[in-house]
């Protein structure tokens, strides 16, 4: 069974100490919507689960591989504050560089995903002339292709519309009911089933 | 396509379409040798003599001022974290990105140089060694210079330092190369040099890559 450990995990910055003695565990099919005050690690949580951050080794385990060793990386998709687009591709170019980082990808995926996010005629449009929630969409786009079991999501419904929280949350619950694990940071009341809350 | 192509192409398209980004350093390189003559004598005899430094310096100063927006617009859009999370290898991801760099500033100074040798009056055999040696030097700054931008990445106004870090490590390719123009333009031998190039562009093209990576993985934590 695969199961997503952390344990004894601590983080500090600067001189303030964040969290320290951190552990659950998380298995297939769940969700963990991490709550705090602004500043109290959520962000830097969720760092440290993608890899960014290096930790103690073993004190994030998920099948046997720690954070940051290759087979770990390919299972996570990560989604942070920035829109992680440039300005000078088209919102196609900007997916399909994205999913090939991500792992492997085909065109037709890519043009489907944009269709199902809701952005159907803004395939070619640059990056640079996107409005804030649909830089979002084309990022929360990889959802649709990415295949990796654990996602990582960081303030996933700012600047969305109505319509795209519930696309996003539709997608989430998916992902759960096909055995996928998600983490998520928001403020916002969401809607999704199986959910468990981390307060740090 | 593997992601090293994907990597070298995005990165060209975004260039291409945003073409001041590399242009920049290109015009500073010509504009600053075209300048000398005007400043200290249109004589062909002093000319020639101070060319291969004159070009040599000018280069090395273009290619440090393109240096700093090698990592600086994917670390501020984020895309240079997905880089670094990705299960693809960072050093192979950032060798991409290196040559496209070099693609867009080097090899444009190398095809450049002929046209400012000439017009200091540098001799042909002396513009074909000159070729030479920024064919040979010209990845080498743009690899070691790879390491500095990865250190720097996230820092604001950082061009001094950058150029505080890297500029030491340029300096034994300025000597070797500009002393082998100098000297071929008195028939001397200069294969010396142009071994020592060539070993420091094979040692930056295996080191390079692994120490940028781990660089940026700190400089992102």
């Amino acid at each position: 069974m695969s199961e997503l450990i952390v344990s004894e995990l601590g983080c500090q910055r600067g001189y303030n100490n964040l969290f320290s003695n951190l552990s659950f565990s998380l298995t297939a099919g769940d969700i963990l919507r991490i709550s705090g005050a602004n500043g109290s690690g959520k962000t830097s949580l969720l760092k440290i689960l993608a890899g960014l951050s290096s930790t103690e080794s073993d004190s994030v385990v998920y099948n046997q591989n720690p954070a940051g060793s290759s087979e770990y990386q390919e299972d996570i998709f990560y989604l942070g504050h920035l829109p992680a687009l440039s300005p000078e591709l088209c919102c196609r170019e900007n997916l399909s560089y994205l999913s090939h980082l991500q792992g492997d990808n085909s065109d037709d995926k890519v043009g489907n995903a944009l269709i199902a996010i809701g952005l159907k005629g803004y395939e070619y449009e640059y990056a640079a002339n996107l409005s804030a929630g649909q830089k979002r969409r084309v990022v929360l786009a990889s959802l649709f292709i990415n295949k990796a079991p654990i996602w990582l999501l960081d303030e996933p419904f700012t600047a969305l519309d109505s319509d795209g929280i519930a696309t996003l949350e539709e997608q989430i619950n998916k992902h759960s009911e096909r055995g996928g694990i998600c983490i998520l940071t928001t403020h916002q009341d969401c809607n999704l089933s199986n959910m468990r809350t981390l307060s740090l | 396509m593997n992601i090293f192509m994907q990597t070298l192409t995005r990165d060209l398209k975004m260039a291409l379409r945003n073409p001041s980004s590399f242009l920049n350093p290109l015009l500073f390189f010509v504009i600053a040798i075209s300048l000398f003559p005007l400043a200290i004598s249109p004589e062909a005899h002093t000319l020639s003599n101070i060319a291969p430094g004159i070009i040599w310096v000018t280069c090395m100063l273009a290619v440090l001022l393109s240096l700093n927006a090698l990592f600086h617009y994917d670390y501020d859009n984020g895309v240079l974290e997905q880089m670094v999370i990705s299960h693809h290898p960072l050093p192979l991801l950032l060798l991409a990105k290196t040559t496209a760099h070099w693609l867009l500033t080097g090899l444009p100074i190398v095809l450049l140089s002929p046209l400012l040798g000439a017009a200091l009056f540098l001799d042909s055999e002396s513009i074909g060694v000159l070729m030479l040696t920024l064919l040979l030097a010209t990845p080498s700054l743009s690899l070691i210079g790879a390491i500095g931008a990865s250190l720097i990445v996230g820092i604001k106004n950082s061009g001094m330092l950058l150029s505080l870090l890297i500029l030491p490590l340029y300096i034994p390719i300025l000597i070797f190369a500009s002393s082998a123009v100098s000297q071929a333009r008195f028939g001397l031998p200069i294969s010396a040099q142009l071994y020592f190039l060539a070993s420091i562009l094979i040692l930056s093209l295996m080191g390079s890559p692994f120490v940028s990576a781990l660089a940026l993985k700190t400089s992102l934590e």
